[in-house]
């Protein structure tokens, strides 16, 4: 008998590697720098101390790192998207030719779209939630340590899993959010759309059990006497963000379970023909969408109300107006999803009804700026880099909400819907606000973290290539879509006479480029002269909890609980000199290291590149490890152990010792 | 740790544990509402294939709703059993529990297979498309429920009630129940308003 063993590898075999010289050197690209690391790793015997120090650890700060690492990078592969995207358009759209065809444009754009909002922005928020989030609230720990794990690591393979469709196989070519009937089987036959699918279901999973362990962290593990009105403000902006996450995140993963059930059963929730509705498919995922912006918006305006009242030196103006814009945007973000597609046949009053919601959320999103604005009124700025990274934010995001206020209108959005009118407007909400609010954050709370400051010079000529880029890079693509111009081109009429602003819009990346390379410099710069830069415990003059503790941050993050009086609780026992040092201490128990979380985000990831390439009985296998793994971390005893109270004491002397040297 | 901390610390473990499995059942719910929204635009699409009332049995569905009803009035006899230590009722509880989420289980694939074996399956149409996949993901967590009951009983049998064991089987009977009133929405809004029209 002759047994067919292709069953083995589903539809993959050797067709599966790249062609196009693009993407040859793109794959060739990641693969030297895979190897380059493990090479590194396994040159300096460092695999032990990597697996037991990062790996496998529980602690959020160290996850939170691991999860602004990945994004860093992630953020480098998008921009070299946007690099091709705009030197195609600049320089060879119109004349057809230039290095990448039509395919690989439509592959370049999604994968930009998916790689900048799931892997640089999201790994952002959860990065700083983790960082900051235990410390504000003058905790020890997250609530569940092993899930916050857990979420990373699958975080980490969707990532992986969206970079090896780059060697492995192809990208989708649907678009950041592949409406069907195009990323049906019928027209997108190949693996693209199952990486998209698969890379952005793992991730997201990952995403929502991170929504739930916050939020139950914020509710449950405040320090004493912290009652929500006394929680700092970022606290509340992440309640908004996470509280977003729940809700939305279960629409995400069950919309793209019914895409792939119609690609891989072939059921008809999507398709074209048998009863299926494509537009069912654009209303969820624009259900989940929507939140989705404000799920990373609230944490950039928390960070912006914790920077601009330590950089104005006074209390953030309007606190309770504040915490009541972020619920009211929460829950108002719910109800505009239907502004994204005006244009596809709704009828006039519902546009109306979504149009007049979308407007209305501006409302207490310009309490907001007011309220920042406020703030610095009559304070004393200082204008270090966070602040910096505040102003250009303002200006930016108010222009931003502008235009999106003049898209809210249905009779203007017919006119520049799909246009690039759009994709400025959203750029600058995304740039101006998310990724602004990241690269303040990074300034404002890496001293804390790491016991000295970035140079400042480099920060503030990255701050200024990033806005002056920014202007070039987007002001033309307003422009553009006024005229016409629609988003997604490969090549237009040369007589259309575009290429101009195109070139500017190009001029515009590279000089962002260029402010990128700044803060490569900045990072290897500081950390070189780090002995030069050090600074104390709070080198801001912080308000809040996470500047009282030691420098650099013991793992269980505060060897006291000392109770909190009053709203921006460290400036009060700062004014009131009640602060001492703690001399006597107990018993603190914090989690073992756990490898679950690598472990079943393997697992995972074998699981979904089974089921993108056919190899059935590879995910069955999957699955069912998967279940043992679950049952096994379910049963886990004997999960703490404890640092005894001399050693805290042992701990401390030495933490706050190299302070005062 | 004294005894007294050592309570205090077991009841804001079990406080944490219980908000977060009512934050994640939340979740759960949203996903279980997209898959009703899907369902109710869908449930005309017939295109030419069988409407609801010319497929659906609805002995049987009465008989499944029953049988899962009962089922978590057995689940929350091991409940009370288990806040009285005692493991022999909490045994013949689940045991319960388990049989008959296995019978309801039992019916509705075979409900499935009957289905798809006459040529009405997910692929026929887009109603059908969203009534396998709403109720085959209600199927899919009583799957995953009986999965965990067999370990919890399994655990309770080896180990006694621990202090963990007893969060995590107060969680499994919030699971059941929820999936009872996932059940009962199925119940009206498919296949009852299914057979009315």
């Amino acid at each position: 008998m002759i047994i067919d063993w292709g069953f083995l590898l589903g539809r993959l075999s050797l067709d599966a590697l790249p062609d196009n010289i693009v993407t040859v050197l793109g794959a060739l690209g990641g693969l030297f720098g895979v190897l380059l690391i493990v090479g590194l790793l396994t040159v300096t015997r460092r695999w032990s101390w990597l697996w037991k120090t990062w790996i496998t650890s529980l602690d959020p700060k160290k996850i939170g790192v691991m999860y602004l690492v990945v994004a860093g990078i992630m953020l480098l592969r998008g921009l070299a998207d946007v690099v091709m995207m705009r030197v195609q358009q600049a320089l060879f759209a119109t004349n057809g030719a230039g290095p990448i065809d039509a395919d690989m444009f439509q592959q370049v754009f999604s994968a930009h779209g998916t790689i900048m909002i799931f892997f640089v922005a999201m790994g952002i928020i959860f990065g700083l939630i983790n960082l900051i989030v235990p410390l504000q609230i003058g905790a020890r720990d997250v609530a569940f340590p092993l899930l916050n794990s857990i979420s990373f690591w699958l975080f980490f393979a969707g990532m992986a899993l969206m970079n090896v469709s780059l060697a492995v196989g192809e990208f989708s070519t649907a678009g950041w959010l592949a409406y069907p009937p195009l990323s049906g089987l019928e027209y997108s036959p190949g693996t693209g759309v199952d990486y998209w699918i698969w890379a952005l279901q793992i991730a997201g999973i990952g995403s929502l059990l991170s929504g739930v362990n916050f939020l139950v962290t914020i509710f449950t593990m405040r320090r004493k006497g912290m009652t929500p009105m006394k929680m700092p403000i970022f606290v509340w902006s992440v309640i908004g963000s996470m509280l977003l996450v729940v809700f939305a995140f279960p629409i995400l993963t069950a919309t793209l379970g019914m895409l792939t059930l119609d690609r891989t059963i072939e059921t008809h929730f999507f398709t074209s023909d048998l009863g299926g509705n494509p537009m069912m498919y654009v209303n969820l995922i624009w259900a989940w969408g929507h939140p989705e912006v404000y799920i990373l918006a609230l944490p950039a305006f928390g960070v912006f109300s914790e920077i601009v009242p330590v950089f104005s030196r006074k209390r953030l103006f309007g606190y309770t107006s504040m915490v009541w814009a972020l619920m009211a945007i929460a829950v108002l973000s719910f109800t505009v999803w239907l502004h994204h597609f005006f244009t596809m046949g709704a009828g006039a009053n519902v546009n109306a009804f979504f149009g007049i919601m979308t407007m209305i959320i501006a409302i207490p999103t310009g309490v907001k700026v007011f309220n920042w604005l406020f703030t610095m009124f009559r304070g004393r700025i200082s204008f270090k880099t966070p602040m910096l990274w505040f102003m250009g934010f303002i200006t930016t995001f108010t222009i931003g909400g502008v235009t999106g206020v003049l898209l809210a209108v249905p009779g203007i959005d017919f006119q520049v819907h799909n246009s690039l009118f759009l994709v400025a407007h959203f750029h600058n909400m995304i740039i101006g606000g998310v990724v602004f609010g990241a690269f303040a954050a990074l300034a404002y709370w890496w001293p804390k973290l790491t016991g000295f400051r970035l140079h400042e010079g480099l920060g503030v000529a990255a701050f200024w290539s990033w806005l002056v880029g920014f202007v070039l890079a987007f002001g033309p693509l307003y422009i553009l879509g006024l005229m016409g111009a629609a988003r997604r081109l490969d090549h237009y009429d040369a007589s259309l006479g575009w290429q101009g602003l195109f070139v500017v819009a190009g001029v515009g990346v590279m000089i962002i480029l260029l402010g990128v390379f700044f803060q490569v410099l900045q990072l290897a710069y500081s950390i070189w002269k780090r002995d030069e830069l050090r600074v104390g415990t709070d080198p801001w003059d912080g308000r809040t909890l996470e500047w009282s503790t030691s420098t650099p941050i013991a793992e269980y993050n505060f060897a006291a609980l000392d109770a909190v009086e009053q709203r921006d609780a460290f400036w009060a026992m700062k004014s009131s000199h009640v602060r001492e040092e703690a001399t006597k201490f107990s018993d603190i128990r914090i989690p073992k290291n756990s490898g679950f979380g690598p472990g079943i985000a393997a697992v995972a990831f074998v699981g979904a590149f089974a089921v993108i390439w056919y190899m059935w009985w590879l995910a069955a296998v999957a699955l069912v490890v998967t279940i043992v793994l679950a049952i096994c971390a379910g049963m886990r005893e004997d999960v703490e152990r404890t640092i005894t109270a001399e050693q805290v004491a042992a701990i401390e002397k030495k933490l706050w010792r190299t302070r005062r040297a | 740790m004294s005894v007294q901390e050592e309570a205090l610390e077991e009841k804001r473990l079990l406080s944490k544990t219980s908000v977060g499995f009512w934050l994640y059942l939340m979740t759960d719910c949203l996903l279980f509402a997209t898959l009703f929204a899907t369902f109710a635009v869908l449930r005309d699409a017939t295109a030419g294939g069988p409407a609801g009332r010319d497929i659906y049995e609805m002995p049987l569905v009465l008989a499944e709703t029953l049988i899962l009803l009962t089922s978590s009035f057995a689940c929350g006899l091991a409940l009370i059993a288990m806040t009285q230590k005692n493991i022999r009722q909490v045994l013949i509880g689940l045991g319960v529990t388990f049989v008959l989420g296995a019978t309801f289980l039992f019916i509705e694939v075979s409900e499935f297979t009957k289905l798809i074996s006459e040529g009405h399956g997910p692929q026929t149409s887009a109603f059908l498309s969203a009534f396998f996949t709403l109720v085959g993901t209600h199927g899919l967590h009583v799957f995953i429920g009986l999965l965990w009951l067999s370990v919890l009983a399994y655990t309770i049998w080896r180990r006694g009630i621990t202090s963990k064991l007893t969060r995590q089987l107060t969680l499994f009977g919030l699971f059941w129940h929820f999936l009872d009133l996932i059940w009962i929405f199925v119940f009206t809004v498919v296949y009852m308003m299914g057979v009315v029209r």
